[in-house]
């Protein structure tokens, strides 16, 4: 196994649901120097706690050195890393795209149905489009889209767990 | 439930957790703090400047080894507190910072948080990198809870400072509080205990060493480690050599201390440890100053690493055999299994040769002359001071030359900002130090450029009944940047020259201390003892050669083979 091979990590923490939790968190990474990628947060049962996703590009001692500083911190309760090939991961992303014409527009709609996205907002020239899956998938549909001339992109970053039985013990 | 004012209650948990004294300065936004600690029973030190409030407290703790207390008002008074607590947290030493703050809510919206007013800082914002935790308070009934918290995460685990941002109008509001008897944090579960099998392994690998070495960093002083580190030790005579902030870990007249590593570390602790075949290394996070470049440090060596504070292990460092524990339950447990499994090991030909080196190098760091130079200084100083007197350092070359030539008996007996290298930190850290062991001789080995930084305190330590002296190594230079230009930048000396400003005498006088300057180490022994007899603040100014180096020396980026003599 090679340990200084550079790639992409996926980290779930489970964190105290409070202000300034997403700052301490933050402060650590730039103060340390690790590289984020993505990372979304969000509130999870018991509604006091929260679940941040977090991407980082590292090799096997970067992401090591992170999972300990991450649990170090107080508001971080729990730890975990999640293996790509056992993992399900998604990312949401809102595509606002020109569509001035009936061509363009039935287009888009071909590949809004090949991709399984869905058209969330049309208006004269534009339309915005919602669309779910690993974050490849939202990369390639996205090249499909350039011709067409994007507007505006709002993407999520990634939010995972692991696949099976198995999940974050919180105590 | 009983009825308080914020500032009752802030109070009230202090002294449950048997606060003594709280060093500070008062300001607009703590007054009610301050109007409830009046006739508190708690003593309250006035320095000078925040920075030393927080300075003082550290010296406390690390002196008494119990959390020590700084409180500061909000905006310039909170942010003062800033290098003190940086300080702190570098070098894992419980301190509480108390800061007012301004009104959180108020019928005159002008008053509240977030809104710029007058004198207010995020400083829960600024001191989150450097602390070990900070809370602002949002509420009367959670003041009992959240002091509870903050001496229990400062003393717990890997120590550290905890900062209490504290909004005035919290302070005078009045609401039912309940005072907690323990604390539960889902977050924060130190772990203390070692792995059984990690230390059989430990122990598998030093009875096969031939050449085990221990290094003991500040971690053994901070658990109270040393008489289990000297129970592994003389088992299995291996030498132990310490990192700056680990001296003390050891009584240097030990036979098996050979000193500290490091840059400015004694030619023998060097030799030695690159030595190893098996290396102990307790309660120590491999700092830059102490490793040397790290491709040519104990490479070779099997390293064992014994840390409370898990990411430590393999920040710096691979490490073989990691135990994340606390550094005296660790050493407990090495020795019961290291004692149930084999002989103590008796002069062994690494004892023997380890023993050969240190004479050799003993030797060479004995100074012979009897012109007023630091090293003699420093010795003497040594022979007519009680063992167990509290000495601190300034940063610089006052502070190399302490790790050098001042031997330490006990630990927590030498005081020095190691980590951040804090210039101005010895002085208020002595008058927390002796007002933590007012029965002890608390002396501070400065620099006159160091000294300088936080000077004013002599009316600390005068007004306040809180005697410490200061010995001023003067070479009217900042005298290690200039050893640094005369060996690496060709002499260029550049922004070094302090130009004999001021006369410490006069100084020392005009704060009525006492101010005396010698010019033999005879004259220098009698001032010495006299500050001792008198018992009243002292400073001895020291006039010294403005180019004398601290030697040896491992230079920046070098190996620690690699030692300028």
């Amino acid at each position: 196994m090679t340990t200084n091979e550079e790639r992409t990590h996926i980290i779930a923490a489970i964190v105290e649901h409070k202000p300034g939790v997403l700052y301490r968190v933050s402060n650590m990474f730039r103060r340390r120097n690790f590289n984020i990628e993505s990372i979304s947060v969000g509130p999870i049962e018991p509604r006091d706690l929260a679940r941040m996703t977090i991407t980082v590009r590292g090799d096997e001692k970067v992401v090591e050195q992170m999972i300990k500083h991450l649990a170090k911190l107080i508001d971080v309760v729990k730890v975990s890393r999640l293996h790509p090939e056992n993992t399900v991961s998604r990312e949401l992303a809102l595509i606002k795209v020109y569509s001035p014409d009936t061509k363009a527009r039935s287009d888009i709609i071909n590949y809004v149905n090949i991709f399984r996205a869905s058209i969330v907002d049309v208006s004269t020239d534009s339309m915005i489009i919602e669309i779910t899956g690993d974050s490849d998938k939202l990369d390639a549909f996205i090249e499909l889209m350039k011709p067409f001339g994007i507007k505006e992109i709002a993407r999520t970053g990634i939010t995972a767990l692991s696949r099976g039985a198995k999940s974050i013990k919180i105590l | 439930m009983v009825e308080m004012s914020g500032a009752e209650a802030l109070v009230e948990a202090l002294k449950r957790e048997r606060v003594k004294v709280i060093f500070g300065i008062i300001g607009g936004a703590i007054m009610p703090v301050y109007d409830v600690l009046r006739d508190s029973g708690i003593r309250h030190v006035l320095v000078r400047h925040e920075q030393c409030a927080a300075h003082a407290a550290d010296g406390y703790a690390r002196a008494l080894g119990r959390p020590g207390v700084c409180m500061a008002t909000s905006g310039p008074g909170a942010t003062n507190l800033v290098t003190g607590i940086a300080t702190a947290y570098m070098d894992s030493s419980p301190v509480i910072a108390i800061t007012g703050q301004v009104n959180r809510r108020s019928s005159n919206t002008a008053y509240m948080i977030g809104r710029d007013a007058f004198q207010e800082a995020d400083i829960i914002g600024i001191t989150t990198p450097i602390t070990k935790y900070n809370y602002q308070l949002t509420s009367v009934s959670e003041v009992p809870r959240v002091v509870k918290e903050a001496f229990y995460i400062a003393t717990t685990g890997r120590p550290g400072p905890v900062l209490l941002d504290f909004p005035k109008d919290i302070q005078t509001e009045r609401a039912e509080v309940e005072f907690p008897g323990k604390v539960e944090i889902r977050g924060y579960k130190p772990v203390t205990n070692p792995h059984p099998l990690q230390v059989k392994k430990a122990v598998d690998a030093l009875l096969e060493a031939e050449r085990p070495v221990i290094l003991a960093g500040g971690g053994v002083i901070l658990s109270n480690a040393t008489p289990e580190l000297l129970k592994v030790a003389e088992f299995l005579m291996a030498p132990v050599v310490t990192t700056f902030m680990g001296k003390g870990a050891i009584p240097e007249n030990h036979p098996l201390s050979l000193g500290c590593i490091g840059m400015h570390g004694s030619r023998a602790a060097n030799s030695v440890i690159l030595d190893a075949d098996v290396l102990l290394a307790v309660g120590t996070r491999f700092g830059d100053r102490s490793t040397g470049t790290l491709d040519t440090f104990c490479r070779d060596a099997k390293i064992i690493h014994i840390d409370i504070d898990s990411a430590e292990i393999g920040k710096n460092v691979d490490v073989d055999i990691p135990i994340v524990a606390d550094a005296k339950k660790a050493l407990r447990a090495l020795y019961e299994v290291l004692a149930s499994r084999a002989e103590k090991k008796g002069e062994t030909a690494w004892f023997r040769r380890v023993k050969e080196l240190k004479e050799q190098y003993e030797e060479l760091l004995e100074p012979q002359d009897e012109e007023l130079k630091p090293p003699r200084l420093l010795r003497e100083l040594r022979k007519i001071i009680p063992e167990d007197s509290i000495v601190t350092t300034e940063v610089g070359q006052n502070q190399m030359w302490a790790s050098l030539y001042f031997k330490t008996y006990k630990p927590r007996t030498f005081i020095s900002s190691g980590g951040l290298g804090t210039m101005g930190f010895g002085f208020p850290a002595a008058i927390g130090a002796k007002t933590a062991r007012p029965d002890r001789f608390v002396v501070d080995i400065a620099g006159d450029g160091s000294f300088r930084m936080t000077e004013q305190e002599l009316a600390t330590s005068v007004v306040e009944d809180i005697p410490v002296t200061v010995v001023i190594l003067n070479n009217s230079t900042l005298g290690m940047v200039a050893q640094w230009q005369r060996l690496f930048f060709d002499e260029r000396y550049v922004a070094v020259d302090l130009k004999g400003i001021p006369d410490f005498v006069k100084l020392a006088e005009a704060y009525g201390a006492q101010g005396v300057r010698v010019g033999s180490l005879k004259e220098f022994v009698k001032a010495v003892k006299e500050a001792m007899r008198l018992d009243v603040t002292t400073v001895i100014d020291v006039p010294i050669p403005p180019e004398e180096n601290v030697l040896p020396m491992v230079p920046p980026g070098k190996s620690l083979k690699e030692m300028i003599e």
